[in-house]
């Protein structure tokens, strides 16, 4: 099994037309991934390389029974976009587009909540999510992730970065640990999917048998996440956390990257985990070795 | 994007928060006849965007055009914290009863705005949070229902204010919140929010005496007339030329030029340097891809960082390949003039070909190393540095 996505999922691609849709869409289905359809209100009719495109998700959920959808539009038409996923039926929507404001983040975080308490909404600003194998939605090069291998251990991964989730996947590859799931949770501050989320996730999972976990500075979600490692999980955890040398006030790339009135330091999160019991690797090499142990312990 | 006072003030006065007639200004002539028009007496404000500019003297009340020019002249070109003063802010002085602070920010655990208010103004906040946090009134806003009157009526007679203040303060904070979420500000912070003495004709009026305002970067699609206030952040020499090159960058106080792609592992990058015993002297974000010119403008600009030593170029190709990442690279080190030794890691997809494009420029002073750690390690040893203080000549 994996977590959110497998190779059932039909997706819908809200952007297919535009240069990134185009491009991120062919690949997800050159993986593997089924990608049904694609969305423009002025380009229902048309095709992309043969994936149908309809005029609104709605319209493209009845046609495909699509359950799922990935957002390539740009920023000023998230807030849309998300609700009109939500609206048009389908229950797990990846949002990769950055720059969106955190007031239209908030606002749609919230009002998914209230009104669509079915729907899992993924980022914005992340690379989506990949069950290596089964199904890549998103911007992940598939080819760096390993496939479960029936009978030995999978990891789990869940990121809110992108190049080191990449890093991570990469390096589990390299020491033949496979992943069930690897989600991308993003860099903003209001994620539309939590840490906690993921690992409740992995926890209830029977083929995820440890969990990797990379945080950053900014926020508390990291110390959240150490509260139900140590309160709810059972299964092993391996953290890494960067930006322990950030200075604060700065924001390091990603919006919810900033270490504000002294908190959200890398040191207070990696601390936390620690004590949740989680094992802590200094760099992501470090986490790499940390889980090529975890797993042999697994057996 | 952090707005000065000044800015703020005018942010302020566009959502109908009451603030002090003022003007901005950038010389002492400007300061006096700005003076004049607001009329006596008035307050010559230094605009930083740092705190403590009163205790540094940045702020000063004024009589008359004398005094405004004395102050002016001391204030302009003053120095606080690092920060040169260029301009002032002259507003009517006035005539404080109370002092209160009043704010709205996100709160990112909760996921839902978070307005804060204190009968305790004019302070540091952050310290009022820790000796006294019943003190400050919190109100949680869901941002789907916004801020309705009865829920700032009951917040703000839990904040226990003069009882005089309540209605005006309701208002300000209504206009706040408003201003706050129409203009897709991060934060909104009015300390002190003021009380006014009663002795004229104005009974409880209170206003906004300062004004802390940072705007999300992300929305200017919505307000282009932000774009005038990126012109004025705050930056170094070194951040600037960076801005200019559309490249993320944060300077930082070491001697080993970092560049990476992905924000996350370019601050792995900076914490790996300083783990050998090496000190960054920035975190540089490319971005996905490595193409000629992007990699080219982050040359530029780590090479003419004085303090750069040592390059560490760490780049994880995911859809962008090995051998375009190396490309890129070979093609930007023809372009740019490089006293620095460099140290390259390269991994992901297509490493070995990207590795092997690589090859034939390698020299002492371009090195190829196959992890962070170790080409971490050769950046730091080639800066002339590994534990303690490095030697201060190249």
């Amino acid at each position: 099994m994996s977590v959110f996505v497998d190779e059932a999922t039909k997706v819908v691609y809200q952007g297919l037309t535009g240069s990134q849709g185009r491009f991120y869409g062919l690949l997800n289905r050159e993986y593997g991934t089924q990608v049904v359809a694609g969305t423009n209100p002025r380009k229902a009719g048309s095709d992309v390389d043969g994936i149908p495109v309809y005029a609104t998700v709605a319209d493209a959920v009845e046609a495909t029974g699509a359950t799922a959808s990935c957002i390539f539009i740009p920023a000023l038409g998230v807030r849309d976009a998300v609700i009109e996923a939500a609206e048009g039926g389908v229950t797990f929507i990846v949002c990769i587009t950055e720059g969106v404001p955190a007031h239209d983040e908030a606002w749609f975080f919230n009002k998914l909540r209230r009104d669509f308490p079915q729907v899992r909404l993924l980022g914005p600003n992340c690379p989506g999510i990949i069950s290596p194998g089964k199904a890549n939605i998103g911007i992940t090069a598939g080819h760096i992730a390993k496939a479960p291998v029936p009978g030995q251990a999978a990891v789990g991964i869940v990121s809110r970065s992108g190049t080191l989730t990449y890093q991570a996947l990469y390096e589990l590859k390299l020491n033949d640990i496979g992943v069930s799931t690897c989600v991308g949770i993003g860099g903003d501050p209001v994620p539309g999917t939590s840490f906690i989320d993921c690992l409740e996730a992995f926890e209830a999972d029977p083929d995820t048998h440890a969990v990797m976990m990379i945080g950053e500075i900014g926020g508390s979600a990291e110390e959240e996440a150490a509260e139900f490692i140590a309160s709810k999980m059972t299964k092993p955890v391996v953290a890494y956390v960067a930006g322990v040398t950030a200075p604060a006030g700065k924001k390091m790339g990603h919006a919810g990257a900033i270490v504000s009135g002294g908190k959200g330091t890398a040191q207070a999160k990696m601390d936390a985990l620690r004590d949740a019991g989680a094992k802590v690797g200094l760099n992501p090499t470090e986490a790499g070795e940390l889980m090529v142990e975890v797993v042999r312990d697994l057996g | 994007m952090d707005l000065y006072e000044y800015q703020g003030k005018q942010f302020f006065a566009r959502y109908g928060i009451p603030v002090s007639p003022g003007e901005a200004v950038t010389s002492v002539d400007e300061a006096v006849a700005a003076a004049d028009r607001i009329g006596y007496p008035v307050v010559v404000k230094a605009q930083v965007q740092v705190g403590g500019r009163g205790k540094a003297g940045g702020i000063k009340l004024a009589n008359d055009a004398d005094e405004t020019r004395t102050h002016a002249g001391n204030i302009l070109g003053m120095d606080i914290k690092g920060h040169t003063v260029e301009i002032l802010w002259i507003e009517r002085a006035s005539d404080i009863a109370e002092e209160y602070y009043a704010s709205f920010t996100l709160d990112r655990s909760a996921k839902k705005h978070l307005g804060m208010l204190s009968a305790r103004g004019g302070v540091d906040i952050e310290a009022i949070a820790v000796e006294d946090p019943d003190a400050i009134a919190k109100i949680w806003v869901d941002p789907v229902d916004g801020l309705t009157e009865q829920q700032a009526k009951a917040w703000v007679a839990a904040a226990k204010l003069n009882p005089e203040a309540n209605e005006g303060t309701v208002d300000i904070l209504l206009q706040l919140y408003n201003a706050y979420v129409e203009g897709d500000a991060d934060l909104v912070e009015v300390n002190p929010l003021i009380l006014l003495n009663s002795g004229g004709p104005r009974t409880g009026e209170v206003h906004a005496l300062d004004a802390k305002v940072t705007l999300d970067g992300n929305s200017v699609f919505r307000h282009p007339d932000y774009e005038a206030y990126d012109a004025t952040q705050v930056r170094d020499e070194r951040e600037q030329a960076a801005h200019d090159r559309g490249l993320q960058y944060v300077g930082l106080d070491g001697y080993v030029g970092v560049i990476a792609n992905g924000a996350g592992l370019a601050m792995s990058t900076v914490d790996i340097v300083n783990q050998v015993g090496g000190e960054p002297s920035n975190f540089l974000d490319i971005g996905g891809g490595a193409s000629a010119e992007v990699m080219t403008g982050a040359l530029e600009v780590i090479t003419n960082d004085p303090s750069v030593r040592s390059i560490f170029i760490n780049i994880f190709g995911g859809i962008t390949k090995g051998e375009e990442v190396a490309n890129g690279i070979v093609a930007a080190l023809g372009r740019v003039d490089i006293d620095q030794p460099i140290v390259i890691r390269l991994d992901g997809t297509n490493a070995d070909l990207g590795r092997e494009i690589l090859e034939p420029h390698l020299s002492d002073k371009l090195q190829m190393q196959p992890t962070m750690v170790d080409a971490a390690r050769t950046a730091v040893a080639l800066a002339g540095a590994g534990d303690g203080e490095p030697e201060a000549s190249r």
